[in-house]
């Protein structure tokens, strides 16, 4: 009698390891980074607004910045576009936009028609840097520290829920930074 | 019967769309200079996921930024760099997954080697129930 239970034990071992796999599927659909931990990769690239100006990685030496990709083609992004604006006003540390694969023309428009909290804005329009961060789709939030390492990686709209586990990772590196 | 013939009218109807299919490729054409590295383009764009839509492999990808990647991976080849050079290129930037055949480690060993432990566990109680079923039939012909 028990050795007939035997399948039925296996069968419902079965179901129950497809169950919980159908449960955490969609943060299965989000790509671990390989970077978290790396250096933010070797860039030089023109501002978006001053396109005279460059920016490479020494502009951000020094204290932790939160690394934004967005583009005015990228739907989800403004989505995000009002928690980003209000982390511009509560942060304290440099609210960097990366624009990538985009346009100037149409990302100047962008920033005009929806308002523009960020510090300064890297121009990405080849998308080679994106690359390099390992960018799988618009919009993506780095957290990078004092030393220029990436410590966490958001991917896809920031949402309320998310806002404020972001924020409590800025503060942490901010102290980290300051101990 | 009807089953079989519901399957043969199947494929017909899968051999046009893979046809169509082909026609749509969204690969750019490109120009390369030694046929070895046009072969080794292809058999690598079949081997790296578009890490956009997560279940088409480069080489049958619209997103924009698979043809980046494309670019990247043709590029690359003509800089004269190995193919574990630009396996290595696209896990750097987008970890194990960017590849259909994961490697071989610690954390994989359940992938690799599960099938294999289920086709033995399989194969042993067959084995067993076989000689059992065996056992049997032999005790009831004695008696």
């Amino acid at each position: 009698m028990i050795r007939m239970l035997i399948p039925l034990g296996v069968f419902v071992a079965l179901i129950v390891l497809l169950l919980s796999g159908l449960k955490s599927a969609d943060q299965r659909q989000i790509i671990d980074s390989p970077l978290i931990g790396k250096p933010v990769p070797a860039f030089e690239l023109p501002q978006l607004q001053q396109q005279h100006l460059s920016v490479n990685n020494a502009a951000l030496d020094g204290r932790p910045f939160v690394l934004n990709v967005w583009a005015s083609w990228c739907p989800s992004c403004r989505i995000e576009h009002p928690l980003i604006t209000r982390m511009g006003r509560e942060i304290d540390v440099p609210l960097v936009g990366l624009n990538w694969k985009d346009t100037r023309p149409e990302a100047l428009e962008w920033l005009d028609r929806f308002g523009d909290a960020w510090d300064f804005h890297i121009f990405d329009e080849a998308g080679g840097f994106g690359i390099d961060l390992g960018v799988y789709g618009a919009p993506e939030t780095f957290l990078v520290d004092h030393t220029g390492t990436i410590r966490h990686k958001h991917v896809g709209p920031v949402t309320e829920a998310s806002y404020a586990d972001l924020i409590q990772r800025i503060r942490n590196l901010q102290d980290e930074m300051e101990s | 019967m009807m089953r079989i013939l519901f399957l043969l009218l199947l494929i017909p109807v899968t051999l046009a769309s893979s046809e169509t299919w082909a026609q749509n490729s969204p690969i750019e054409a490109l120009e390369f200079t030694r046929e070895v590295d046009e072969k080794r383009y292809h058999a690598l764009l079949k081997e790296l996921r578009c890490t956009v839509c997560q279940n088409e492999p480069l080489d049958s990808s619209n997103a924009p930024l698979a043809a980046d990647l494309r670019r990247q991976v043709y590029v690359q080849i003509l800089d004269g760099r190995a193919d574990f050079e630009i396996r290595d290129y696209m896990r750097e930037r987008y970890g194990d997954f960017v590849l259909y055949n994961p490697p071989f480690a610690g954390h994989t060993l359940v992938l690799w080697l599960g099938p294999i432990v289920l086709l033995l566990a399989g194969l042993a109680t067959g084995a067993v129930m076989v000689r059992q079923r065996r056992q049997m039939l032999r005790q009831s012909a004695r008696n």
